[in-house]
């Protein structure tokens, strides 16, 4: 059962049984099995995990990406369907791990943004695509660039500013630094950090990293081959006080490399 | 196997003033500029963010640059070999046999269609002149090495099968068959997941440690070296700014190392916005530093 973030007030988000399978009958992957978690509103909840345990596919699903999923993922009281409309998206967006491959080659800097903008017919877009860029410490003359004249930190900059742009409550973050060279990782988390804040954002972040997700989060659930197998505060997991086997593993292998340490891993699935 | 004459001090790759520089049509890119280093039987880590021409290191000690690229050097010298006069043939014997090397990404590394097994198995024929029988034996007995498990399954997959991680360990079992004097890893565990990276670092720790290889070993990850290696070099645009004992790296003096020391989230640290690293352009035109085994 997921420990509720402060009790009494209801969460903004509210996952539960969350199921998703891939494939059909002879060969079926059973990729998330029966995860549950609940976010506060401005809160920033981690999901943490190695490759293959689901936590990507969990997101996909909260996204409305992938629409082959049982459970009940619930957003300010309100159930989501399979098939999402334009005011969810207006309420959520989401940022992909690959700046590389998740911007238009061939759209503007000005069109990326304004896309959005056009599809969910807003006015004055022309200022919001403006103030967007400012707002993610690019500026005005980023925005007539092409993403290939723009270095992998700029250019996840600007898909954190097209997910910005309709203004939404919740972002979706899926490995938003695991491409970027750790100072301009730097840089993206103080520009997460200082934008939620600003606008009173809920963030879901999932990462394979810790350290990151003890950097920006207030809890996490640790997941292993499709199952939440822990869920703990941050203040948890710097104190290394997991409960679990697994995640004391997983913190111990992520504190660096240790001869002794390696012999003693296990396998979990 | 290891020749009698290494190279001074011990040392079993020598380098001197190795420079690499690119020809393109906006002008000449030097990714390298003249860099002094050398190895002995230990780790090395190459430490530095993309661009700083810690790959192309790697890959020009093996010769590996092709036109337009362009590699200089007043040395460049493998246990008693020098690297620069070498006829292609000759450095066909070196590569793979004396010195291995495990690249970035096993998508492009592994011919997609030979099975696994074939793969390994030709590697080591090659080398060895073995029998297929005996080369598929080894294939299966260094795959279980690697930690995978069922490797005789693994050995009749193509490398589209397998997950990037298992390519990766696959490689990795691939370069340790003939039992190289140096090995050249590039980011070799950048695509694994943490507990499986340690098992696979285990096992090449220990053929540093228990066989006497060398390693260089390329990455962009300050607190594994860090943990890791023995010695660390960190590069910036292509030059050696900084050189130190691995345990001592917390240390480190050049602003560059410290500020990507400063800028990783670390668990033992209370959250609050990261130092962000300011580049200096003197950084470029400041002499580099030799980072010579002693």
């Amino acid at each position: 059962m997921p420990i509720s973030s402060e009790a009494g007030q209801m969460p903004l988000i509210s996952v539960t049984d969350l199921d998703v399978r891939f494939g059909s009958d002879d060969e079926i992957v059973h990729a998330v099995r029966g995860v549950s978690f609940d976010v506060a509103e401005g809160e920033t909840f981690g999901l943490v995990g190695e490759s293959g345990s689901g936590k990507s596919t969990v997101l996909r699903a909260m996204s409305g990406l992938n629409a082959d999923w049982t459970g009940s993922i619930e957003i300010g009281g309100t159930l989501l369907g399979r098939v999402r409309g334009k005011p969810f998206y207006k309420r959520v967006q989401m940022v992909f791990q690959d700046p590389y491959g998740s911007l238009h080659p061939r759209h503007t800097v000005d069109r990326i943004l304004s896309e959005p903008c056009q599809i969910h017919r807003m006015s004055d877009i022309d200022d919001r695509v403006s103030d967007v860029l400012v707002a993610v410490g690019l500026g005005p003359t980023f925005r007539f660039r092409y993403p290939h004249q723009l270095s992998g930190g700029q250019r996840q900059r600007v898909a954190i500013a097209r997910a910005l742009i309709l203004e939404p409550e919740i972002l979706l973050l899926d490995e938003p630094t695991s491409a970027l060279d750790v100072s301009v990782q730097a840089e993206i988390l103080n520009l997460l950090q200082r934008l939620k804040q600003e606008r009173g954002l809920t963030f879901v972040l999932v990462s394979h990293d810790l350290a990151v997700i003890a950097h920006m989060c207030d809890r996490l659930a640790v997941m292993n081959a499709g199952r939440i197998v822990e869920e703990l505060t941050v203040a948890q997991l710097r104190a290394s006080e997991p409960a679990e086997a697994y995640t004391r593993q997983l913190l111990k292998a992520s504190l660096g490399y240790d001869r002794s340490a390696a012999a003693g891993m296990e396998s979990f699935d | 196997m290891i020749g009698a004459n290494g190279g001074k001090d011990g040392a079993l790759l020598t380098v001197e003033d190795l420079s690499v520089r690119f020809h393109t049509r906006t002008g000449i890119v030097d990714a390298v500029r003249n860099i002094s280093f050398s190895v002995g039987r230990e780790k090395v880590g190459i430490v530095g963010e993309s661009g700083s021409g810690k790959t192309m290191t790697g890959r020009s000690v093996l010769r590996l640059i092709r036109p337009p690229g362009e590699i200089t050097a007043k040395r460049m010298e493998f246990d008693g070999h020098d690297l620069l006069t070498l006829s292609e043939k000759q450095m066909r014997d070196i590569r793979g046999d004396r010195i291995s090397m495990v690249m970035q990404d096993p998508k492009y590394s592994l011919n997609p269609v030979m099975t696994i097994g074939e793969q390994i198995a030709e590697a080591y024929r090659v080398h060895t002149g073995a029998s297929f029988r005996d080369a598929k034996a080894r294939a299966a007995e260094m795959l279980a090495a690697v930690k995978i498990r069922d490797p005789e399954r693994v050995l009749s997959l193509y490398p589209h099968e397998v997950s990037g991680g298992m390519g990766q360990r696959i490689m990795i079992a691939m370069m340790l068959i003939p039992d190289p004097d140096l090995m050249i890893a590039d980011e070799p565990t950048s695509a694994l997941d943490v507990t499986v990276q340690m098992q696979v670092l285990a096992i090449i720790d220990d053929l540093v440690t228990q066989r006497g290889m060398g390693l260089m070993f390329v990455s962009h990850d300050l607190n594994l070296v860090a943990s890791f290696c023995d010695r660390v070099i960190i590069m910036y645009a292509g030059q050696i700014v900084e050189t130190c004992k691995a345990s001592e790296l917390d240390q480190a003096k050049h602003p560059y190392t410290r500020g990507l020391l400063n800028s990783l989230p670390r668990l033992d640290r209370e959250p609050g916005p990261l130092p962000v690293l300011e580049r200096q352009e003197s950084w470029k035109t400041e002499p580099g530093v030799d980072a010579y085994f002693k």
